[in-house]
C-alpha cells in the first residue's frame, strides 16, 4: 500500500509541479517574442493593404534595447524611410510596463523634437492593424489568462490561451493565443470584438531562428471587419549588437547613426 | 545683398560638390518634392488689387551624403511665383555636419527650433517667415534657416547647443502689397531699413543646456542678438520725415520643462526678455524689457484624436515708465497681453486623412487667427491639402485683428519622391 502510494505520488507530482500556468506560459511567451536578447534590431517593412488591394508601404529601422528583466523597461529607437513624407523622421519610445509610455518624434523639415501624448496603447502604429501594444507588449497583468485547449498549428504543438483584459475600455472583449509549446512564440491570436465576434487574426508567417532566437520576421494582422490587414516582414535582423544607452537621446533622434539605421 | 552673393556661392560650391562627391562619400540619396501652392482671398483684394496671397510652383531638392564622421545636407528650392512674375533659387539649408563621440558640429545654413510652444517662441530665437504662415504655405516653411555654426556638447550629465550667428537675419513680415496692415506712420513713405552690421560684437549667441530631471525634460536657454521684428525710429519725433527700421538688441534667459502630467503632455516655458538699449523703459521708440510664460497641455482624447491647449502670456516691465513717454497718437500696448490656442487633429483612413483646426485667441486683446485644414495623403508620393486663415477681432493695431481684410482659403499639393 505504502509502495503504491508514493507510486501515486510520483506521477502526480511533476504535473502538479512542472506544468505550466497560463501566466507563466504568457509569461514565456512575452520574453520568447518581446525581449529575446539584450538588444534587437530589424529593417520593418509594413504593406497596408486595404480590402480593395491598395496598398501603402511604411518602411522603417526598429532598434531595441532592454533594461532589466523580461517585462521590464524597454527603449525603441525608429527611423522611417517610407513613405516620401516621413523619411528621415525618427520616433523614440520609453516603454514601462506599469505607466504610459514616454514618446518623442523628430520632424526633419523644421529641425524639431517634440513629446506626443501617449496614452492609448491600443492605437494604431503609423495607421497599421497593428497596435502599439502590438510592437511593444501589453503588461501581462493587464489580463487574466486561462489555457482553454491544446491545438496543433501546422506541426506544432500550442496552448491556446484565453487572455480576457482586466479594464473595460479596451477594444477587444477576449484574445486567443496559440504559444507554441517549443519557442513559446504566439503562432496565432484571435480578438473576439464586445459581441464575441471574432473580428481581428494575428498569424506569424515565417520563423526563423537568428542568433539561437526564434523570431518571427514575417506576421499579418488582418482585421475581418474592415477587411483591411497589414503584413510585415523582417530583414537585417539581429541580436545582440551592442546598442549604446546614448542611442536613445535628443542628439540621435536629430541624428541618427548610419550604422544602426542602415 | 550678402544673402544673395552668399547663396550664389553657396550653389556653385554645391554643384562642385555634388558632382565630386560621389567619389568620397560612401552613401549619397537625392530627394525632393513638386509642389503646387495656392491662396486666393476671400474677403477682399490685396490692396495692390491682386486677388491671391501666393501662388507657385516649387520644385524642393533635397541631397545627403554620408561619409563617417561626415555628412553634407543641401536643401534647395527652385521656384516660379505667379504674383511677382518671377522665378528664383532659394537655399534652405545646405550644411556639413562633422560627429565626434561627445561632440558635433554643423556649420552652414541650418534650420534650429528649440522651446516647447506650438506657433508660440520664447525660447525660439531663429528667425521665422510669419507670411509663409498667414498666406497658407506648408508649415515648414514658418522656418527660416540662419547662416551659422552650431556645436553640440554630451558629456553625460547635461547636453549643450552652443550657436553662434555672425549674419542677422530678421523675419519675414507679410508684404505690405498682398496684406492689409497696420501701419502707425502711413504718411511717411521715406524709409531705411537698417540690419546690424556684421561684425564679431553683433554676432548672435544661443546656448541651450538641456536633461533629464525626474523623468521632466528641462532646459535652460539663453541668448544674446537683437529682436527680429524691426522698430520704427523717425528722424524728427515732432516732424518726422524718414523712418529707420532697426533692430534693437536683445538678451533673453529662459528656461523650460516637459513631461508626462495629468494623462497627457505638460509643458512650460518662460524667457526674460532684456531690452539692453532701453532697459528704464523710458524710451518709446524702443521695446521695453518682458517676462513672456507659456503652458500647454496636450493630451489623446482617442484614437487618432489629440487636443493641444496653451495659455500664453507677456507682461511689460517698466509700464509707468512706457506710458508717460508715449507721444499722443500712437496705440497703446498693454501691460499684459495674453494668448490662448487650441489645436485638434483628427487622423482617418489608417492615418491618411488628416483634419485639423487651430485657433489662437487673445482674451486681453480680443482678436483671433483661425485655421481650419484637411490634408490627404492620396498615394505614398502624393497629398493635398486644402485650408483657409480667418483673422478678426480686436483692433486695427492688434495682432490679428489687423490681417481682418487678408482672409485667405488654401490649396497645397505635393509630389514627394
Amino acid at each position: 500500500m505504502r509502495r503504491f502510494l508514493v507510486f501515486l505520488v510520483m506521477i502526480l507530482l511533476p504535473l502538479k509541479v512542472f506544468a505550466l500556468t497560463p501566466d507563466e506560459i504568457m509569461k514565456k511567451s512575452q520574453a520568447a517574442f518581446l525581449y529575446q536578447g539584450k538588444d534587437f534590431k530589424a529593417r520593418v517593412m509594413m504593406k497596408l493593404i486595404s480590402k480593395g488591394g491598395q496598398e501603402r508601404v511604411r518602411e522603417l529601422t526598429m532598434l531595441r534595447k532592454n533594461f532589466g528583466e523580461s517585462g521590464g523597461d524597454q527603449k525603441y529607437f525608429i527611423y522611417f524611410f517610407q513613405p516620401a513624407d516621413v523619411k528621415d523622421m525618427t520616433f523614440m519610445v520609453y516603454k514601462y510596463p506599469k505607466k504610459d509610455d514616454d514618446r518623442w518624434l523628430f520632424v526633419p523639415a523644421i529641425n524639431m523634437v517634440r513629446r506626443i501624448a501617449a496614452q492609448d496603447k491600443r492605437s494604431s502604429f503609423v495607421g497599421s492593424d497593428f497596435t502599439y501594444e502590438d510592437i511593444s507588449g501589453r503588461d501581462i497583468e493587464d489580463d487574466t489568462h486561462a489555457i482553454s485547449k491544446e491545438e496543433k498549428i501546422g506541426n506544432r504543438d500550442c496552448y491556446v490561451i484565453k487572455s480576457t483584459p482586466k479594464a473595460a475600455d479596451v477594444d477587444y472583449s477576449y484574445k486567443l493565443s496559440w504559444i507554441d509549446k517549443t519557442n513559446f512564440l504566439p503562432l496565432k491570436e484571435e480578438y473576439y470584438d464586445r459581441k464575441g465576434e471574432l473580428y481581428k487574426v494575428f498569424t506569424a508567417d515565417e520563423i526563423k531562428d537568428i542568433k539561437g532566437f526564434p523570431t518571427a520576421t514575417k506576421r499579418t494582422m488582418k482585421n475581418l471587419q474592415s477587411g483591411h490587414r497589414t503584413e510585415v516582414t523582417f530583414s537585417k535582423t539581429d541580436y545582440n549588437i551592442g546598442i549604446e544607452d546614448s542611442l536613445f537621446s535628443e542628439r540621435y533622434l536629430k541624428q541618427p547613426p548610419k550604422k544602426w539605421i542602415e | 545683398m550678402i544673402n544673395r552673393v552668399f547663396l550664389t556661392v553657396f550653389h556653385i560650391v554645391s554643384v562642385i560638390l555634388f558632382f565630386s562627391l560621389p567619389v568620397y562619400a560612401s552613401d549619397i540619396s537625392l530627394h525632393g518634392f513638386l509642389q503646387t501652392n495656392y491662396s486666393l482671398n476671400t474677403v477682399a483684394s490685396n490692396p495692390d488689387g491682386g486677388d491671391f496671397k501666393w501662388a507657385e510652383e516649387r520644385l524642393q531638392l533635397k541631397l545627403d551624403a554620408n561619409k563617417y564622421p561626415f555628412h553634407i545636407f543641401i536643401k534647395t528650392d527652385a521656384f516660379y511665383d505667379h504674383i511677382d512674375r518671377k522665378a528664383d533659387l532659394e537655399l534652405r539649408e545646405g550644411y556639413l555636419d562633422y560627429s565626434a563621440a561627445k561632440w558635433d558640429a554643423r556649420i552652414g545654413r541650418q534650420v534650429i527650433t528649440w522651446g516647447l510652444g506650438d506657433l508660440i517662441f520664447i525660447n525660439d530665437v531663429f528667425p521665422k517667415d510669419y507670411e509663409a504662415f498667414f498666406s497658407g504655405r506648408p508649415m515648414e516653411y514658418l522656418k527660416k534657416g540662419v547662416d551659422g555654426a552650431k556645436i553640440g556638447v554630451y558629456p553625460g550629465f547635461v547636453s549643450l547647443e552652443l550657436v553662434a550667428i555672425p549674419f542677422f537675419e530678421p523675419n519675414n513680415f507679410p508684404d505690405s502689397k498682398r496684406f492689409w496692415m497696420y501701419d502707425p506712420m502711413p504718411m511717411i513713405t521715406n524709409r531705411e531699413e537698417k540690419e546690424p552690421t556684421t561684425n564679431l560684437e553683433n554676432t548672435e549667441i544661443a546656448i541651450r543646456a538641456y536633461r533629464d530631471v525626474a523623468g521632466f525634460d528641462a532646459s535652460l536657454y539663453y541668448y544674446r542678438g537683437f529682436f527680429r521684428q524691426p522698430w520704427m525710429m523717425p528722424d524728427d519725433p515732432m516732424m518726422p520725415t524718414k523712418l529707420t527700421l532697426f533692430y534693437p538688441e536683445l538678451s533673453i534667459y529662459g528656461a523650460s520643462l516637459q513631461g508626462r502630467a495629468l494623462y497627457g503632455v505638460l509643458s512650460f516655458e518662460a524667457g526674460y526678455y532684456d531690452s539692453r538699449q532701453d532697459r528704464k523703459g523710458t524710451d518709446p521708440m524702443l521695446p521695453n524689457s518682458q517676462t513672456r510664460f507659456l503652458i500647454g497641455y496636450q493630451r489623446q482624447i482617442w484614437e487618432d484624436l489629440t487636443l493641444g491647449l496653451q495659455y500664453y502670456v507677456e507682461y511689460m516691465h517698466n509700464y509707468s515708465a512706457y506710458v508717460n513717454n508715449l507721444p499722443s497718437g500712437f496705440p497703446k500696448d498693454r501691460k499684459y497681453h495674453d494668448l490662448t490656442s487650441v489645436r485638434l487633429t483628427q487622423l482617418l483612413v489608417h492615418q491618411t486623412m488628416r483634419l485639423s483646426f487651430f485657433a489662437f485667441y487673445s482674451p486681453s486683446v480680443g482678436d483671433y487667427l483661425l485655421n481650419p485644414e484637411v490634408k490627404y495623403n492620396f498615394t505614398d508620393h502624393i497629398w493635398a491639402a486644402i485650408g483657409a486663415n480667418i483673422f478678426g477681432g480686436g483692433s486695427q493695431a492688434s495682432q490679428f485683428g489687423q490681417f481682418a481684410k487678408d482672409d485667405n482659403a488654401y490649396v497645397q499639393v505635393r509630389y514627394e519622391f
